[in-house]
């Protein structure tokens, strides 16, 4: 069997807004691709030898039992030269993703910054609002480790936040998610058909949006559907709607608002109200009111869908779990272990689906694999990144 | 291709907020790490540079600049270039990987065979218990 290797950066799509990246510039992302494959199979394979053959045993000499939580088995893994080799080589992976991104994005900022508005200027399909402040917490730490955030702006109203995000999903993905990094997205389309074959949603909305790459394949799918995605941020707003525009997608609207208050919106006025990789870049007070705000404003009959990684389930092995937790407390994902440890059922219960409504299932990213191979064969999943997910989601009862 | 007005080079390095987790007793074990890892990715970066040189020049006889920065590998020689960077990052990261197999294989020191080995009475048979 021939080695499998990652596709080259070349690959991608070049859609307008995608800036170009320079020769040695494209090869600094393949190096970064590769690096991120391998770590993560040395990874499983050296994490699980530190731990069953000298971590575990020093705990239970120490303490006379087994862990009985992911953070102790953290503390103890944390003290493991192999796990912290392992981390450091991880984080500067992440770190030199994000200024090898940047250095593409903004030594061509004016040049996209200007073509960005020409996709923008005077279309009633992006709406930016300057009332609409930075949740606090995305503003604790810069979300994994994207210097500025999704919010950050290097010239005032500028589209680099967006930009870097876009190209840089490569890289950390190893093409794992396709030549437009929709792989989600595509994987809903393929869901929903599968699921119910005949359904055609009139209005469909997507929370916390950032460039739009998973929500264009739905309005893609369904073009004759109002498709209104929402960020609070304006510079992955800017950058998600002229990408839409350049990929010829006219039926989302870019909208900036914060997700806790919807209150734009009429009860039931949804038929589809969707989240991708969202809800685990909260806090614990926002997500529960979003989930609220979700059942609100979906129409009877209508679907919710969370599409993230799998909670950890009372069943999932503490040292899974530990594994799963990396981007937490190494990737700036703070909110990423307690919103796993989460029983999302009962939150969508509180939000006002019963139990019969709610269904949980598997997600797998589809993409076109003669070009991009899947981001973890071999059974070495990268756990912050991996293109399979699980989709937490409800019909709403028909009234 | 024209160059932004800001200062592009600097402005890429920004430090993301959030304070950076220590990995290492020693501060400059950390820093080192970050050093060597960007050098590592840049002698990757000029290997596929030299790869691309070569490619064109099998092509035709002189390349410029801009055919360089204009290639794009076809499948199959993008698929070469892989498999070259995934051996470079193999032999970068022997270290980590053979580490990974040490645990696993748990041999005892080298000291235990020397002393074994030089014994010149058969050791007792462990007694069975
Ligand atoms: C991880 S990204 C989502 C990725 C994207 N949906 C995808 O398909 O990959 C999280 C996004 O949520 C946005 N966000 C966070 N809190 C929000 C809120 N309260 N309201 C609206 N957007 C929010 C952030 O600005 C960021 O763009």
């Amino acid at each position: 069997m021939p080695p499998d290797v990652p596709p080259p950066y070349t690959a991608l799509t070049r859609h307008a807004m995608l800036p170009r990246a320079g020769h040695d510039e494209a090869a600094r992302f393949n190096f970064l691709s590769n690096l991120n494959r391998y770590l993560a199979e040395i990874g499983s394979r050296g994490n699980r030898a530190a731990y069953n053959q000298r971590v575990l045993p020093r705990f239970l000499e120490e303490h006379g039992r087994e862990p009985e939580h992911r953070y102790e088995v953290r503390a103890a893994m944390n003290r493991d030269p192999f796990h912290r080799l392992w981390s450091a080589l991880k984080r500067n992976s992440m770190e030199m993703r994000q200024q090898n991104g940047r250095q593409i994005v903004l030594r061509q900022l004016d040049e996209y910054n200007a073509l960005a508005r020409q996709y923008n200027d005077g279309r009633d399909t992006l709406e930016l609002d300057d009332n609409v402040a930075t949740p606090a917490y995305q503003n604790a730490v810069d979300i994994h480790c994207m210097p500025g955030s999704y919010h950050g702006e290097e010239v005032p109203g500028d589209i680099s936040a967006g930009a870097n995000y876009d190209l840089g999903l490569f890289a950390t993905t190893a093409g794992g998610l396709g030549g437009l990094s929709d792989g989600g997205g595509q994987a809903l389309v393929a869901w929903i058909r599968r699921e119910r074959p005949e359904w055609a949603p009139r209005r469909i909305l997507d929370l916390g949006c950032t460039v739009g790459h998973n929500i264009v394949p739905l309005a893609q799918a369904f073009p004759d559907a109002e498709v209104i995605a929402i960020d609070a941020a304006a510079p992955v707003l800017r950058y998600g709607h002229a990408r839409a525009q350049a990929l010829g997608v006219h039926n989302i609207h870019f909208v900036q608002m914060n997700a806790e208050d919807l209150s734009r919106f009429p009860d039931a006025h949804f038929d589809w109200v969707q989240t991708t990789m969202f809800l685990h870049e909260l806090s614990a007070r926002a997500m529960p009111r979003i989930l609220a705000e979700c059942h609100r404003v979906l129409a009877p009959g209508g679907l919710v869908l969370h599409l993230e990684q799998p909670q950890y389930a009372d069943d999932m092995p503490l040292f899974e779990q530990f594994l799963r937790d990396w981007d937490a407390w190494n990737n700036n994902e703070p909110f990423w272990t307690a919103m796993h440890g989460e029983k999302l059922e009962e939150i969508m219960a509180q939000a006002g689906f019963s139990p019969d409504e709610q269904f949980v299932t598997g997600v797998r990213a589809v993409v076109d694999e003669t070009v991009f191979p899947r981001a973890s064969d071999n059974g070495a999943e990268d756990h912050g990144r991996a293109a399979v997910w699980h989709a937490y989601g409800a019909w709403k009862k028909a009234a | 291709m024209s160059e932004s007005d800001i200062d592009w080079v600097a402005r890429s390095g920004k430090r993301a907020k959030g304070r950076r987790p220590e990995y290492f007793a020693d501060p400059a074990v950390d820093r080192l790490t970050s050093i060597l890892m960007a050098l590592v990715g840049e002698v990757s970066a000029l290997r596929e540079r030299l790869d691309t040189v070569e490619r064109l020049l099998e092509a035709k006889n002189a390349i410029s600049r801009e055919d360089i920065e204009a290639y794009a590998p076809d499948r199959e020689a993008g698929a070469e270039r892989g498999l070259a960077t995934k051996a470079f990052v193999a032999r970068v990261l022997r270290a980590v990987q053979q580490e990974a197999e040490a645990i696993e294989a748990n041999d005892p020191p080298i000291e235990h065979w020397v002393e074994e080995l030089g014994r010149k009475e058969q050791p007792c048979p462990p007694t069975s218990s």
